[in-house]
């Protein structure tokens, strides 16, 4: 809804958009309790808001808040075509592409990458306020003033939401895949959440990244590649966790548990992605984790393909974060003397200081090495830097085991 | 580029809004025929009229109620354009959709420029 109406409004007017999507629901509640659901509740809701949209572009006839003299908005402005052109506003075969429009100018390239997502959850995904601060661990007040910030921009840019041309569509999608990225990432692992996995976020992200692959300027290799990438990931969400919220780590996961019907998709997607000469780190990422999700074990997990993937990965994206996974496939392929070589021979080393994992990961060398007091060190620093109770609790039981 | 005022007069709105589904294709050719207009660049402005009105008359400024005449005479609506010619203006007006109904009719006038005759 909030996509639609934004076509209609503009940006500059989201304030207006989210106030007649909230009228609108508003109106759900009391109508619907009164009278029961109706029988199809979208259409209700879509011809509620189409009216108090009408009834806004009426009110506000002599306002120079709202801009209709643009060619896809002037017919607003008579009465003969108003209704109709509304009516036509709302064809669901549109909606797909004004939610991408929508994903487009959340990722505004101006906008920070906080911003970006903030926004999409709070336009697309119909997060609210205290979702969103919830989901970040961060206060309703700081939301509030990333959302309003972004706001401000849409005002002073009036920034259309439109799928841009062809020359600039490449770098554009890769802003937003990067930022269904992160948003998947954040509902995988949450960092901050009392919940280490948040699959509405992970849910959110799959649609998101499903519309990209469904339309024709946007299915680029990459967007298959992240979709492939979020389905293998996404299969495994059942198997990682126990029922109390504590976490299975991969070695010990009931790898039956894992959604075959996902793994397949993820083959699907992988195979689109597949066209043209692209290797993405999307392709990577989701090739590293088709090999963990077809293994038949832990310990038949092809380990020498997964380094070379991580090989290519460290050499078209060198991340610290990147290197760090790779010492991980170094460990299981070569030992953990051989980890511990390559992490030391990380350039960047002082950028993995404040992850958690780096520690964790350093801990388990050590303990492996033999050199328990050390891993506890180690263990006891990444404590310090998760915020996640889940893991705090892991980390808590290797040392635990470390003294047995 | 001149400006050109439609005036519709006729049709038989009150007939098709008995039946929702030919009121919609109805307007929805409205809407067509509009559209095409804006994408090529020629649309102004246009509304429908309300039927009931007062007129007001000569230096006495005298009020009589409603155009009182019958249906098909009254102005229904107008729509302004820009176009080149008075026959683009024309062709313009053959397409508008109250030509569906035998009683509409479209006036096509040319914006006129005041002259200023002041010698």
């Amino acid at each position: 809804m909030v996509a639609v109406l934004t076509k209609v409004f503009g940006t500059e007017n989201l304030e207006t958009v989210e106030d007649i999507v909230q009228q609108t629901f508003i109106d759900a509640i009391m109508v619907w309790r009164l009278k029961g659901m109706p029988d199809n509740p979208q259409a209700w809701l879509y011809r509620v808001a189409k009216n108090k949209a009408i009834d806004v572009i009426r009110r506000n006839k002599f306002s120079v808040q709202y801009d209709f003299t643009d060619e896809d908005r002037i017919l607003l402005t008579s009465e003969y075509t108003l209704a109709t052109t509304m009516e036509n506003l709302w064809k669901e075969e549109l909606i797909a592409d004004d939610m991408l429009r929508m994903m487009f100018a959340c990722c505004h390239p101006e906008i920070s990458e906080e911003n970006q997502i903030t926004l999409i959850l709070k336009t697309l995904c119909g997060f609210s306020t205290a979702e969103i601060a919830k989901a970040f661990l961060t206060s309703e007040d700081t939301v509030s003033k990333r959302l309003y910030r972004t706001k401000e921009f849409f005002r002073q840019q009036k920034i259309k939401p439109e799928i841009p041309s062809v020359d600039e569509i490449k770098n554009r999608t890769a802003t937003v895949l990067n930022s269904i990225y992160l948003l998947f990432n954040e509902g995988y692992n949450a960092t901050y959440a009392e919940s280490l996995i948040r699959k509405d976020v992970m849910e959110e992200a799959l649609l998101l990244a499903h519309l990209l692959t469904e339309n024709k300027y946007t299915q680029l290799p990459e967007s298959y590649a992240l979709m492939a990438l979020i389905c293998f990931h996404t299969s495994r969400s059942e198997s990682r966790l126990t029922a109390e919220g504590e976490i299975i780590l991969l070695p010990m996961q009931d790898r039956s548990k894992w959604d075959k019907s996902l793994i397949k998709k993820g083959n699907e997607y992988m195979n689109l992605a597949a066209f043209g000469d692209a290797v993405s780190t999307y392709h990577l990422e989701a090739a590293i984790a088709f090999e963990h999700c077809t293994a038949p074990s832990f310990k038949e997990t092809n380990w020498q393909q997964i380094l070379t993937y991580y090989n290519l990965l460290c050499h078209i994206s060198p991340s610290p974060i990147a290197q760090l996974n790779k010492a991980v496939a170094v460990m299981m392929m070569l030992g953990a003397e051989a980890a511990l070589d390559s992490l030391n021979a990380i350039d960047d080393k002082k950028k993995l200081l404040p992850f958690y994992l780096y520690h964790s990961l350093l801990g388990e060398l050590s303990t492996r090495l033999n050199n328990p007091q050390k891993a506890k060190q180690y263990f006891e620093t990444a404590i310090e830097l998760t915020q996640s109770a889940a893991e705090k609790k892991m980390l808590k039981e290797k040392i635990v085991a470390l003294l047995n | 580029m001149k400006e050109f005022l439609l005036l519709f007069r006729g049709g038989e709105a009150k007939e098709l809004q008995q039946s929702p589904e030919k009121w919609q294709t109805h307007m929805q050719r409205w809407a067509d025929w509009m559209g095409d207009l804006t994408k090529q660049g020629k649309f102004v402005g246009a509304q429908p009229l309300s039927n009931s009105g007062k007129t007001i008359n000569g230096s006495s400024k005298m009020v009589t109620d409603g155009p009182f005449i019958e249906g098909k005479e009254m102005v229904g609506g107008y729509l302004i354009c820009k176009v080149d010619t008075f026959d683009a203006a024309l062709e313009i007006a053959k397409g508008c959709p109250i030509l569906e109904f035998e009683s509409g009719n479209v006036e096509v006038r040319e914006i006129q420029e005041m002259m200023e005759k002041y010698s």
